[in-house]
């Protein structure tokens, strides 16, 4: 029961994401790309409880290196792409 | 149900909306920098509540890796030269691909540690984390080296030789033998480091094989392939918003990937193993000259131009030429011409890279036109400027049957009354496909350095 409740969900997040994505326009699409950058960066998430919970050393080791690599997509591309978003200007009429 | 647990998966819920919401918002220029700032609020909500968990029960690991971690995202999302977006990005893709191996590493590691994990977990978890640790390891690899020929460490060349198809069979080979020995016996570390090891040859040598002018596809890819692994990621552990939130990435980049394979006219698979290919032979000589202008005289021309279009391409990225013609459309625009800007969908080295370049130097975003807008109006245009750019305008893809890119959407620049093509010499492009706009009776080469030749001309208005 379980895995058929987490296959729907891979199943519907799946179809939101194309919906979604597809309407983004062709000038939008790099920092769509460093968006999704940091979004990806959701593995900080899983790597907090691998880092953070009373276990074996390496367990440890190699949390605390995922929450570093996923901390630096998610600070890193959020605020490359804030920054290059600043800079998409309409024309002064 | 514990509280505590209750809590945070509806936070997780409330996250996901968030990031939904945010790339919703993505869809417009104007609702552009909400939508990133929505998304990033997803993030923190996910973060903080997860740090609730009462599993977790020390936190100096936690912060020492987010210190080290943030902060070296901060200054290069800081100090990253616009031009260079295409390997950060790259490179990102590539730590996102091995913190998801790290934690399908780190995940395997605690199950093993615990006897009851180990005795519980089913073969579900284990072919997740398999997965995992296989798609983060081909992302990571792969990453690198599209970074190393972007960035000019190595050489963007596609480096081929033989038995390179045999190689990649024997991997794939290897990882479905290496799964099933995983699975079965899962106490054992060495199939895992198997696993690691396959990963990250594969992402190697598939990667080292694609020419540069293909790097659109291979970093949209490999973004696809960093969503996948934290979504596999989130299948293993039971996670959620991990699940979620890696699919929209992984959707996210497998669009771009297609927009970018039709735009060349190829199928993904076309792309991936083209440098297994041999190379085509040319499809017969073109004939007519090179006519050469003196950039002094393509002013004159310009002077009396009513509209223009310019179509920027890599080479405009290399010459840092951005500013420059910024500067002269705005001489252009007080002359009373027109200036439109013409992007191809594979034009620089990753989707949507010169619109970054151009919106940097302050052009707006609504006087750059897609392929399919200039197309039906290109005669009206006075002069066209193509920037570096080569194959995108190449009319081989209309006229010549048998040319490499035969049948891939261009940007029909020949059509114009004039066209300027700046380049550094008359030598084919980067596909070394024979250009034949060049010879056409209405093309001006303006050979040199892009920004040398913009500037020269920037000077003459000044004389005037």
């Amino acid at each position: 029961m379980e895995i058929i409740y987490l296959l729907f969900i891979v199943l519907l997040a799946a179809f939101l994401g194309f919906e979604l994505i597809r309407k983004v326009p062709a000038t939008l699409h790099t920092p769509l790309m460093s968006g999704s950058n940091a979004i990806s960066g959701i593995t900080l998430v899983g790597a907090l409880a691998a880092a953070g919970a009373e276990q074996s050393l390496l367990t440890t080791i190699l949390g605390t290196a995922a929450v570093a690599l996923a901390s630096i997509n998610v600070v890193g591309g959020y605020l490359v792409t804030d920054r290059m978003l600043s800079m998409f200007k309409k024309k002064e009429k | 149900m514990n509280d505590i647990i209750t809590i945070i998966n509806i936070a997780y819920v409330v996250a996901a909306a968030l990031f939904i919401l945010g790339l919703k918002l993505l869809s417009h220029p104007d609702t552009a920098k909400k939508g990133n700032f929505v998304s990033s609020l997803g993030m923190l909500l996910a973060v903080v509540v997860t740090l609730l968990d009462q599993q977790i029960i020390s936190y100096h690991y936690i912060l020492l890796g987010f210190v080290l971690g943030g902060a070296f995202g901060a200054w290069k999302a800081k100090s990253v030269q616009m031009t260079d977006m295409p390997q950060m990005v790259s490179l990102f893709n590539g730590f996102g691909g091995a913190a998801s191996l790290l934690l399908g590493w780190a995940t395997l590691n605690g199950l093993q540690g615990s006897l009851l994990g180990a005795q519980t977990a089913g073969a579900f978890v284990y072919i997740t984390l398999f997965f995992t640790v296989l798609v983060g390891g081909i992302t990571f690899s792969g990453s690198v080296i599209a970074w190393g020929k972007l960035s000019g460490t190595m050489s963007s060349k596609a480096v081929v030789f033989t038995g390179l198809r045999e190689l990649s069979i024997l991997h794939l080979v290897a990882m479905v033998v290496v799964a099933y020995l995983f699975v079965t016996d899962p106490t054992n570390p060495v199939w895992l480091y198997c696993a690691i090891g396959l990963a990250l040859s594969f992402g190697l040598w598939a990667t080292i094989s694609i020419g540069g002018a293909d790097m659109p596809v291979v970093i949209a890819l490999l973004n696809s392939y960093s969503g996948i692994a934290a979504s596999a990621a989130g299948l293993a552990t039971g996670n959620t918003i991990l699940i979620v939130t890696g699919l929209l990435v992984g959707a996210s980049g497998l669009i771009l990937t297609n927009i970018m394979c039709k735009a060349m006219n190829r199928s993904l698979m076309n792309v991936l193993l083209s440098g297994f290919s041999k190379p085509v032979e040319a499809a017969g000589k073109i004939e007519g000259e090179v006519k050469i202008l003196p950039a002094q005289d393509a002013f004159y021309v310009l002077e009396a131009a009513q509209a223009v279009l310019v179509i920027p391409g890599y080479g405009m990225a290399v010459a840092q030429a951005q500013h420059a013609v910024r500067e002269l459309q705005s001489l252009l625009e007080d002359n009373g011409c027109t200036v439109d800007y013409a992007i191809h969908p594979v034009a620089g080295r990753m989707p949507g890279h010169m619109n970054v370049l151009l919106a940097e130097a302050d052009v707006p975003y609504d006087q750059l036109y897609e392929m399919d807008d200039v197309n039906p109006r290109m005669e009206n245009y006075d002069v066209v400027i193509v920037i570096g750019a080569n194959d995108v305008v190449n009319p081989a893809a209309k006229e010549m049957k048998g040319s490499p890119i035969y049948g891939m959407p261009v940007i029909e620049a020949y059509r114009a009354k004039t066209v300027f093509v700046l380049k550094r010499s008359a030598n084919a492009g980067f596909a070394g496909v024979d250009n034949p706009l060049f010879f056409k009776d209405n093309t001006r080469m303006v050979l040199g350095d892009a920004k040398d030749t913009i500037n020269t001309i920037i000077r003459e208005f000044g004389d005037e």
